[in-house]
């Protein structure tokens, strides 16, 4: 089938340490590449600019941490330092300039150690996006931010960018969102005909191509799902959280599946949804790009909001996905993610939501304990 | 080569004497503040707006300080423990977790007087996004409203005009908030007067760590400076700050001109860039002063503000200059590379012979990175850096031994190199 294909091929492209898919995209349009580091960057403020923006999440476990190691203490999330090798190891020339913005304190701290080894050769953008949504401040602070980054994208590229251009990207990232909620719709009808790694996989592709690409490839698959022939397992539908950032194995989303567990939500790259709605495309698109985070980003343990907390998008996402039961499946050393699970997990103990923690690192080889412990957690609910 | 074990007794002058009055006296007001009725406001100490508080008559608390108390007093185990229970994962901050534990015990301070409720949660997002988890939570507990007082990360060369603007502006609502907490309303010529004492008192803490620019020093800026920064912080803005700083620079002053150094026989001045160990704290202390080692400036003291390089308070523009200090003039919110520079001033001005990084497990806006930073202290500029780890708060990651080896490794290459080689004798 089409998905299959499509499948084994990506898989093979957004786990390449290489970007070949980066720099077989710049070669054929002769434009420009702005990676990210997760999350919320804008998007839609890139690509207006003429470059391809993609996602920078680590080097999995395809790439041997060498040289990295030394620039960190122990005690320092898996992402950065491959991240960093990435880096020392030249395999992010195909980049012009990567994004950075104020996630947790490693990220941060590793924004300024990318300026220190590799400009100028690699430009380095660094975003504070607003924590005090509560303040009027907050809406006026991250469009004079927005305008800063795009005066200097424009520095970059040599070209000035019209509102229309932004309006123009931001229509078709609106679209492509729209998919991807239209995916994620399909999977929590069919949960049974698309597992977690294939919908990672999927999702993970939009990272190296442009939104209109990426959407076709969706329409495509959505309609070739239609057809997929399956049978329902006994299982338990669970909502995947705290792999906003570092991003877990395959193999650990394949022993998910494997060990009962229809997926029917996660935060996996954000989903690349960000915002819960689509961004307003009358106005100013800046205004509308700020507002858009204030007002509608999708909840993550980096965003504060006291007007729409994490435990209640939590709690949302449970029942409209229909699920069982979470799985928080957290970096080791993700400081934020492990702070929100205290609080979430006495959210869903209040709730009476079933939950299991899932500790893991890129460089995770033996699946075998986080396995028996899902088919434990499975069976204990499947058989209450 | 280990001519040097510390047997004199540590000074203690009138500094020290008024130092724990100034404490205990915090203490006890914390102990009374629910009976008394006066409103008491969590903040945390890095670039804070402390002056704001004074203006209005309210206490602040700050749960670090809390935290690093029961460290230090070999209390904080047990709390951590407690925390792990509630669900705190084993790499999390030890700061927060043992607040967290010991909210759950009783919340008391290591003194065991009470930390009252907070009527006002006031977190100043000031580099450590863990401030704001942690503000969370005592939020989550406590039920009391919680301010979260956004200040954006330095990203460019200096903040900008609008970075400047949105500080203002969030600090005005502030204002609003504690108007409405305290019944009344903000009288301007006492903030002014408030902000023109903590300038008093600054100009006098950056003369004191001046001092250390004299060798031997007449204090080590980083272990006294723990002592220092208790009143600095939670007394900038009111006269007893000043008072306080004022009798110390003279006596420091008197002993500097007697040639008095806080080490004696000062071999090594060193600058150190982390947290103290606090569990171990003096155990920390001797390893290093049994070399003659002497640090002479140190990054971890300045994460309330940096004064030594000419910042101050500005009473004619209290608000602007409150936000231009939570903004650029203290360590945690200016970025990696500023605190390089920070550490290559320090060795310069300082005449300092090395770097000592202490990487802490709990505090990432200190440590990711440090590995890069040894790398630019070593190869670039050809600084001996000692690089070791531990923790602020959890005592089960300080390894005695192991921090001992190398400690004296590094000491007796550096004294081979400054006193043989560069002497030309073997």
């Amino acid at each position: 089938m089409f998905i299959d294909s499509v499948v084994d091929q990506w898989k093979e492209k957004t786990q390449d340490p290489a970007f070949a898919a980066v720099t077989e995209w710049k070669e054929r349009t002769g434009n420009k590449v702005a990676g990210y580091f997760p999350v919320y960057t804008p998007m839609e403020l890139i690509y207006a600019c003429g470059m391809l923006p993609v996602g920078l999440t680590g080097a999995g476990n395809k790439l041997e941490i060498i040289n990295a190691d030394a620039r960190f203490g122990s005690f320092i999330c898996s992402i950065a330092k491959s991240t960093m090798e990435l880096g020392m190891r030249n395999n992010l020339s195909p980049f012009d300039v990567i994004f950075f913005q104020s996630i947790c304190d490693t990220a941060r701290n590793l924004a300024f150690l990318f300026k220190r080894n590799f400009e100028p050769d690699l430009s380095i953008e660094y975003i504070h996006f607003p924590q005090n949504m509560d303040s009027a401040a907050a809406l006026e602070f991250l469009i004079t931010e927005y305008q800063r980054v795009l005066r200097k994208m424009e520095g970059l590229t040599g070209k000035i960018v019209e509102a229309e251009d932004i309006r123009r990207s931001i229509r078709l990232y609106n679209q492509n969102r729209a998919w991807i909620r239209e995916l994620n719709s399909f999977r929590q009808n069919h949960p049974q005909s698309i597992s977690a790694s294939e919908m990672y996989i999927l999702l993970k592709a939009g990272h190296f191509m442009s939104p209109e690409e990426h959407t076709v490839l969706l329409i495509h698959v959505l309609s070739d799902l239609q057809q997929r022939k399956v049978t329902m397992r006994d299982t338990i539908r669970v909502v995947l959280e705290g792999s906003f950032c570092e991003q877990p194995p395959l193999e650990l989303l394949q022993a998910l599946d494997e060990a009962g567990c229809y997926v029917v939500d996660d935060d996996l790259l954000l989903g690349r949804r960000w915002y819960e709605s689509d961004v307003a495309v009358t106005g100013d698109p800046i205004h509308a790009l700020a507002e858009a985070y204030i007002e509608k980003s999708v909840y993550s343990s980096v965003r504060h909001d006291m007007k729409r907390t994490r435990t209640e998008g939590l709690l949302k996402k449970v029942h409209a996905a229909n699920a069982d039961a979470v799985v928080f499946c957290i970096a080791k050393f993700c400081e934020p993610a492990f702070f929100d699970y205290v609080l979430l997990k006495g959210a869903l103990e209040r709730e009476q939501v079933p939950h299991l923690l899932v500790e893991f690192e890129e460089k995770m080889w033996t699946f075998e304990k986080a396995r028996t412990e899902i088919e434990t957690f499975v069976e204990s609910l499947l058989f209450d | 080569m280990m001519e040097n074990e510390v047997k004199e007794k540590a000074y203690h002058g009138q500094m020290h004497r008024i130092q724990k009055e100034l404490m205990m006296r915090w203490y006890s007001q914390l102990d009374q503040a629910e009976e008394t009725g006066t409103p008491v406001v969590y903040m945390m100490v890095s670039g804070n707006c402390v002056e704001l508080l004074h203006a209005f008559g309210v206490l602040p608390v700050y749960p670090e300080i809390n935290a690093l108390q029961l460290a230090i007093r070999n209390q904080s185990l047990p709390a951590l423990l407690k925390s792990e229970e509630i669900g705190y994962s084993s790499d999390n901050c030890g700061y927060v977790k043992a607040d967290m534990g010991s909210y759950a015990m009783g919340n008391k301070s290591s003194l065991a007087t009470k930390i009252p409720k907070p009527s006002l949660i006031l977190c100043n997002y000031v580099g450590c996004s863990t401030y704001i988890k942690w503000f969370e939570h005592i939020a989550d507990l406590t039920k009391a409203p919680l301010y979260m007082l956004d200040i954006p990360f330095v990203r460019e060369d200096e903040p900008s005009s609008h970075d400047i603007h949105y500080v203002v502006r969030q600090l005005h609502e502030v204002v609003e908030i504690l108007e409405k907490q305290t019944g009344r309303k903000l009288d301007w010529d006492h903030l002014r007067a408030t902000v023109k004492m903590a300038r008093q008192a600054e100009d006098l803490w950056s003369q004191v760590k001046h001092f250390a620019q004299h060798s031997p020093s007449p204090f080590d800026a980083y272990f006294d400076s723990t002592t220092l920064m208790g009143p600095l912080y939670v007394y900038r803005g009111t006269q007893d700050c000043v008072d306080f700083f004022r009798v110390t620079a003279n006596e420091l002053r008197e002993r500097m001109h007697n040639g008095v150094g806080v080490v004696p026989n000062e071999k090594f001045r060193i600058v150190v860039e982390g947290p103290p160990p606090y569990p171990h704290f003096r155990v920390f202390r001797e390893m290093l002063a049994r070399w003659g080692a002497c640090a002479v400036a140190s990054t971890y003291s300045t994460v309330g503000g940096i004064w030594e390089f000419g910042f101050r308070h500005d009473p004619n523009r209290p608000l602007e200059s409150i936000a231009e200090h939570m903004l650029n003039h203290n360590l945690a919110n200016r970025n990696f590379l500023q605190r390089y520079a920070q550490i290559k001033r320090y060795i310069e001005e300082y005449s300092a012979d090395a770097l000592v990084i202490h990487s802490v497990k709990s505090c990432r806006l200190f440590s990711a990175g440090q590995g890069d930073m040894r790398e630019y202290f070593t190869r670039d500029l050809g600084i001996p850096t000692l690089f070791v780890e531990s923790d602020l708060e959890d005592p089960r990651y300080f390894a005695p031994a192991q921090m001992r080896n190398r400690i004296d490794a590094f000491f007796e290459a550096l004294e081979h190199k400054k006193f043989y080689r560069q002497g030309g004798t073997a």
